[in-house]
């Protein structure tokens, strides 16, 4: 159950998003989490939203998009999408090291509300 | 009132990645090699690390921070060899974190230390997702937890330099296929060194250690790659 620390260090990045931009109000995040993070996304989604309330995220919708894991032969150079957690090269058999996507845990974007905003200096007000 | 998109694209872990890359640092001034001892709960963790730190060359200097949820029996267990143990109770948390480590080494005197082995929290899943700024991540994987775990739990056999088979002398009374499991991790991860181990009767951990101190001896010659 390691999504809770994951849930907490996205709310973080999120909020500190939330405040650059000036968002009063955050109501959708987006979320690429590679099908080898060993993240369960229902659980992601739950964490969140209990670690968001009473935040400027309170209630944001957490949309999770899973990226395949996709890997690069250093062989023949073949990019291929690995199945069952084998990365051997369907083209030349060799087993590819290089990963080239499967572990994001990465915040893509935040969409929100933007406060009123004078044009200088605005005050995010911590 | 405006509705805005903000593109992001940040490493939700960015922070636990900055904290593992600062002890790092710590790790490579002090010159000390670290290694992130992985497995299930009972694989056989502290039993390797009494064995490791018995059959080690007295050359070198050990240091352990264990990790637990709860209790400090293992700690207990590795104070009897003799060398000094920190013990981390994540009071719940699965896994150990790279903060975590960082409060630990106040205990330690690094500059005394030659390799530090940290014993993480008994889990397959959560600690292969944490960096702590370790130099090699290693596991266990014990024949009694069945031939399937590396497809089940991937992760954690990606990201290990080593694996070691450990109770290999219970293996005349189970159905575990060792060439089976060789033969998908040599599909999951290529460049992974495999040790069959017994901690009960000793076999195997001699190439184990041997593999360590030879590490050991080239220290800082390596990136990590992935």
């Amino acid at each position: 159950m390691h999504e809770m620390a994951i849930a907490q260090a996205l709310l973080d990045v999120v909020l500190a998003e939330a405040e650059d931009h000036n968002l009063i109000m955050v109501d959708r995040v987006v979320v690429q989490v590679g099908e080898m993070a060993a993240v369960v996304p229902k659980s992601l989604e739950f964490c969140f939203s209990i670690l968001a309330n009473h935040t400027a995220a309170s209630g944001a919708k957490l949309i999770i998009e899973v990226t395949p894991v996709v890997a690069r032969c250093s062989n023949c150079g073949e990019v291929f999408e690995v199945e069952n957690f084998s990365f051997e090269c369907p083209e030349c058999s060799f087993v590819a090291t290089e990963c080239v996507s499967g572990r994001e845990l990465m915040v893509v974007s935040v969409e929100g509300v933007r406060g009123r905003c004078d044009g200088e200096g605005s005050n995010s007000g911590n | 009132m405006e509705k805005v998109q903000i593109p992001v694209i940040r490493n939700i872990l960015e922070a636990h990645e900055r904290l593992a890359q600062e002890n790092r640092r710590i790790f490579d001034k002090a010159k000390v090699f670290v290694i992130n001892l992985m497995s299930s709960p009972g694989a056989g963790k502290t039993s390797l690390l009494e064995q490791t730190i018995r059959a080690l060359s007295d050359q070198i200097s050990v240091g352990v921070i264990e990790g637990d949820i709860q209790s400090s029996e293992d700690a207990e267990r590795i104070q009897k060899t003799n060398v000094p143990v920190v013990q981390i109770n994540t009071g719940g948390a699965c896994h150990l974190d790279p903060s975590m480590i960082r409060s630990a080494l106040d205990a330690l005197d690094l500059s005394s230390i030659d390799l530090l082995i940290i014993e993480n929290v008994g889990n397959l899943v959560c600690p292969a997702e944490f960096n702590l700024g370790e130099h090699r991540k290693i596991m266990i994987l014990s024949v009694t937890e069945g031939d399937d775990k590396a497809l089940k739990y991937p992760l954690m056999f990606r990201m290990s330099s080593v694996l070691l088979i450990n109770k290999i002398d219970l293996l005349p009374y189970i159905d575990f296929d060792v060439e089976k499991i060789r033969k998908e991790c040599k599909k999951l991860n290529p460049h992974q060194i495999i040790f069959e181990i017994s901690c009960k009767t000793g076999r195997g951990i001699s190439q184990w250690v041997k593999w360590l101190e030879s590490e050991l001896d080239q220290h800082y010659g390596e990136v990590n790659w992935w």
